[in-house]
């Protein structure tokens, strides 16, 4: 996958956890949590879903690398390239 | 000859779950979703371990647990659960204090608690915000060194009359002291102050009922006064259970029984020296005592609030709170409205108790201090509910005796485990495989919301293992 296409598959995991959220003015570079409502279980379920979906798996050392979209594309990259 | 509970079952299936608390319900859920087989295992003769209701002649229902959880119970039902069970939660909005340090109704969020801090208890808004930004940024994996009572030193010291408006009710809702880890506190806190406090419409009967239903259409197997005697063990991996003196075949096996328990149906032989010191050392928390009083068909009382959370203590003291010396009591009122066509009214009342102080009572003297604790109840009630007495027409009382025979907890407990209980829980599955434990420890996963909760991330862990 593409970093685009990543970028793309985390946003519609979050719309599905959150669906009340907008997602239109997302930005990239800034803490999740501070744009959205995510609590630390939405976040959990974004890991859940990214190993359902994908097969990756993010140990719990690395949680912090998904803090904004921004990090967790470049955190995701090469473990998701070859998809 | 008895009921065969468990007619028709199949030989075999991918996990078995025992106990049907909230964390056992919703892994059940999850599982099913997943496309797996499951078989879900209560020994009681109904769905819902401490989320759990009961009938008395007059017509009355009495709510066990349904005393109120945070918002995010909303967000949690949808995800796991169907958005006709997250449509029935609507929000309690009359939370009271009464105790010698203050008097004040409040709808528990952190709009109103800044606005009574500042101006009832005189707090500048610097540490305020600061005391919540904190407490809300905290994860269940952080650091765990500091405990409840620092962190409010750190923000206000020597303010024993804050402390209690911050911890008091917390102390009701998982059992944790001010020498527990902050973060059991910080989390609670913060889920609770994210929107304040929220109930379903329709009472725990209705909600279990749903379930139930949700269950049933996802495929699970859901068997009632089903005991689950043994764990059995092939090869150092789960193969089965034993039931009601049956063994059925499954790959995986995951617990909502006490993780004590839990430890005990497998067999300590089958799990390292180190980790079954690490469980025993594992300390249970407290239990609890209720007194369920039921208003006369046709009576009525004034709103009073919601949750109101007395204490004649002089102040917050977590070893009082639990003391059978008892001072401090939460009423939960339940008005018509909770059953939206009943015209019933009733109140439980809750306080934490310690085991030990009820284990050892003969049985008169357990009976005295059951009638004990029903009358200085009813006192206390009169209070804020005049003449109340005059309407009761049922009154009895749960010890920490009566939670452990429903739930068969160790002691009682009915807020599982102390901290060090997270890690026993999580890291059961590396010592015996295919053996997973969901349910109330660490203090954070307790609650409607942590247990439910607690129940999706674990059966996340046994999908992982059944795909393997």
């Amino acid at each position: 996958m593409t970093k685009e296409q990543i970028r793309s598959a985390i946003l519609q995991i979050i719309s599905e956890i959150a669906p009340d959220e907008e997602l239109g003015e997302i930005k990239d570079d800034v803490r999740l949590r501070d744009q959205l409502e995510l609590d630390s279980m939405d976040f959990l379920d974004i890991v859940m879903e990214l190993r359902k979906r994908f097969g990756v798996e993010v140990p719990e050392d690395d949680y912090m690398e998904l803090a904004s979209l921004q990090s967790s594309v470049t955190y995701l990259e090469p473990r998701m390239s070859h998809l | 000859m008895a009921r065969d509970w468990l007619k028709g079952i199949r030989p075999a299936y991918d996990v078995a779950i025992i106990g049907s608390g909230l964390g056992g319900l919703t892994a059940a859920n999850m599982l099913a979703r997943d496309g797996h087989s499951v078989l879900l295992l209560e020994h009681h003769f109904k769905l819902g371990g401490l989320a759990t209701w009961f009938h008395r002649k007059g017509g009355h229902i009495f709510d066990v647990s349904l005393h109120g959880f945070p918002v995010g119970m909303i967000k949690t039902c949808r995800k796991y659960w169907s958005r006709e069970i997250a449509d029935s939660i609507v929000q309690l909005k009359g939370i009271r204090f009464d105790n010698p340090q203050f008097n004040l109704t409040t709808t528990f969020d952190r709009e109103d608690f800044t606005r009574i801090m500042r101006e009832h208890f005189k707090v500048p808004q610097g540490p305020i915000e600061e005391f919540f930004d904190t407490a809300r940024s905290m994860n269940f994996y952080d650091d765990q060194s500091m405990t409840t009572r620092q962190l409010f030193e750190k923000f206000f010291p020597g303010r024993g009359d804050v402390v209690r408006l911050l911890m008091e009710p917390i102390a009701y809702a998982n059992g944790s002291t001010l020498d527990d880890p902050a973060i059991s506190y910080g989390i609670v806190f913060s889920n609770f102050m994210s929107k304040g406090v929220y109930t379903f419409q329709g009472g725990t009967d209705k909600i279990i009922g749903m379930m139930q239903a949700e269950l049933l259409k996802n495929g699970v197997d859901i068997r009632t006064n089903a005991l689950v005697e043994q764990v059995t063990v092939e090869q150092g991996r789960v193969s089965g259970i034993v039931v009601n003196g049956q063994p059925v075949k499954t790959r995986s096996v995951l617990s909502n029984a006490n993780i004590k328990s839990t430890i005990e149906m497998a067999g300590e032989t089958n799990f390292s020296r180190d980790f079954v010191e690490e469980g025993n050392r594992t300390r249970l928390n407290n239990s609890s005592c209720q007194v369920y009083i039921g208003i006369r068909k046709g009576e009525s009382i004034d709103y009073v609030g919601d949750l109101y959370f007395t204490s004649e203590a002089d102040e917050f003291d977590s070893d009082k709170l639990r003391s059978r010396d008892i001072t401090s009591r939460t009423f939960s009122f339940y008005y018509p409205s909770i059953r939206p066509g009943s015209e019933m009214y009733s109140i439980v009342a809750s306080t934490n108790a310690n085991y030990d102080d009820w284990a050892e009572l003969s049985s008169e003297q357990y009976h005295k201090s059951k009638q004990q604790l029903i009358k200085t109840t009813l006192d206390s009630l009169e209070k804020y509910v005049p003449g109340v007495r005059e309407k009761v027409d049922y009154v009895d009382a749960a010890t920490p005796r009566t939670f452990e025979r429903y739930t068969l907890h160790p002691c009682g407990t009915s807020f599982g485990t102390k901290f060090e209980g997270l890690k026993t829980s999580m890291t059961l599955p590396q010592e015996l495989p295919g053996l997973f434990h969901t349910g109330s420890v660490g203090i954070i996963m307790s609650g409607w919301l942590g247990a439910a909760n607690y129940g999706v991330i674990v059966a996340n862990n046994v999908d992982k293992y059944l795909r393997l």
